[in-house]
């Protein structure tokens, strides 16, 4: 074969390989190429975040608004402390909203709903959440149910 | 002390000796060979050729492997899943199953077999034709223009062949779990999404690959250059390429998982 078809399938081949990347970046592991756009950043307390993770999902009526930032321990209040960055395009949350982590489905991922307040004034930047809902822990549920103590 | 006994300590003892030495001579032949690349005008052509022997003629065995592989793995998974009611959590299993473990591992299996008993036979048998003697009289190193471009060669080709493997892996998995059992397209690309990360699952299955690509052109064009240099030598050199590459694959993939994904 000449030396210059060589030349070419080889390139066809380094290139599909370039693609396969491309494919597994941002149709396999979501990445985009644009940096996520404008955000803007909120936080929210819980007294258990379950499995919640940075990068899952951030909703509101089923629609993604954001993403989570980090997950990590506060150490005076024993509480986790969830940085979540909200799409600027949404910038008028009510600031009285609540942030329930909920999970999809009985053994998908875990996300953070956010169930929407009446209050005029809307979340900005460096706000928290008054309102929190902690993760469902059904061993929890359980055990409370069958020592017949109430609920939390 | 007994003959038999002091004789099978000699054994040990030669068999040690014998494969440290070995292991020293492919220390230094993968040393020469990498040090030694000829001139860009006049290695790269090589390399290129080298590239579609090794890369390009292994994509079919690989995209088909990989197709079916994915396709086995939606239906068990789905089998598995529907128990729970999870079906739509197949997406993230096949995507994760391919990219950390499968898609590096199968392809390395698949290269060590397709390309790198390839690579033996075909540089045991120069050895045994006398080509590679004859070219050190010429004066050309043979490090340099036979085993290095080939060296290269697998390097560059198995990343490749193993991203591609994935990729084929779950679109063969998207055709049977969401074509044929009907899982809802959303959620099999949006659960895959969200649970595969970019630098924890892409990166480091590539980094299997890297280091798979490496050890199995090494043990392949290391066998082929020190076999010895009859029919049953390199038949055997053949063998021995596959099993090694085959073991070397299995046992760092053990290493490299636990050092990736281990730490708790």
């Amino acid at each position: 074969m000449a030396q210059r078809t060589t030349d070419i399938i080889v390139g066809l081949f380094i290139l599909a390989g370039g693609a396969a990347l491309l494919v597994l970046a941002l149709q396999v592991s979501g990445l985009t190429l644009k940096p996520g756009g404008e955000t803007y950043s909120v936080q929210a307390y819980f007294n258990d975040a379950g499995g919640l993770s940075s990068r899952a999902r951030v909703s509101m009526a089923g629609v993604t608004v954001g993403r989570i930032r980090e997950v990590t321990l506060d150490q005076e209040t024993f509480q986790a402390r969830v940085v979540i960055d909200i799409e600027a395009d949404y910038d008028s949350i009510p600031a009285d909203s609540s942030a329930i982590i909920r999970t999809s489905g009985l053994l998908g991922e875990q996300y953070i709903d956010i169930s929407p307040g009446a209050d005029m004034e809307s979340l900005a930047d460096g706000d928290t959440f008054y309102e929190t809902q902690s993760a469902l822990n059904i061993e929890r549920m359980i055990s409370n149910f069958a020592t017949g103590q109430g609920g939390d | 002390m007994p003959d038999y006994l002091t004789n099978r300590i000699a054994r040990l003892g030669r068999g040690t000796m014998e494969a440290v030495a070995s292991l020293g001579r492919s220390a230094g032949f993968l040393w020469g060979s990498l040090v030694g690349v000829p001139r860009p005008s006049v290695g790269l052509p090589l390399m290129v050729r080298q590239i579609y022997n090794i890369g390009v003629l292994s994509l079919a065995i690989v995209v088909v492997s990989g197709l079916f592989i994915g396709m086995v793995l939606a239906l068990q998974g789905y089998y598995i899943l529907s128990d729970f009611g999870s079906e739509s959590a197949i997406g993230q299993m096949i995507a994760l199953t391919l990219l950390r473990e499968l898609g590096p591992v199968v392809t390395a299996l698949l290269f060590a077999g397709r390309a790198g008993s390839a690579l033996t036979a075909e540089i045991g048998l120069m050895k045994a034709t006398e080509q590679l003697s004859s070219m050190e009289m010429m004066g050309v190193d043979p490090l340099r223009r036979v085993i290095a471009p080939r060296l290269w060669a697998g390097f560059i080709s198995m990343p490749v062949l193993a991203l591609i493997f994935s990729v084929v892996g779950i679109w063969g998995g998207m055709l049977v779990g969401v074509q044929w059992l009907g899982v809802f397209e959303g959620s099999y690309w949006g659960n895959m999404q969200s649970s595969v990360t970019f630098f924890d699952d892409v990166v480091n299955g590539l980094i299997k690959s890297l280091v798979f690509g490496f050890v199995c052109t090494w043990i392949a064009v290391y066998q082929g250059y020190d076999c010895v240099p009859t029919s049953a030598g390199i038949s055997s050199a053949t063998t021995r390429t596959v099993v090694f590459s085959s073991l070397a694959v299995l046992g760092l993939d053990f290493v490299l998982t636990a050092v990736m994904f281990g730490s708790f």
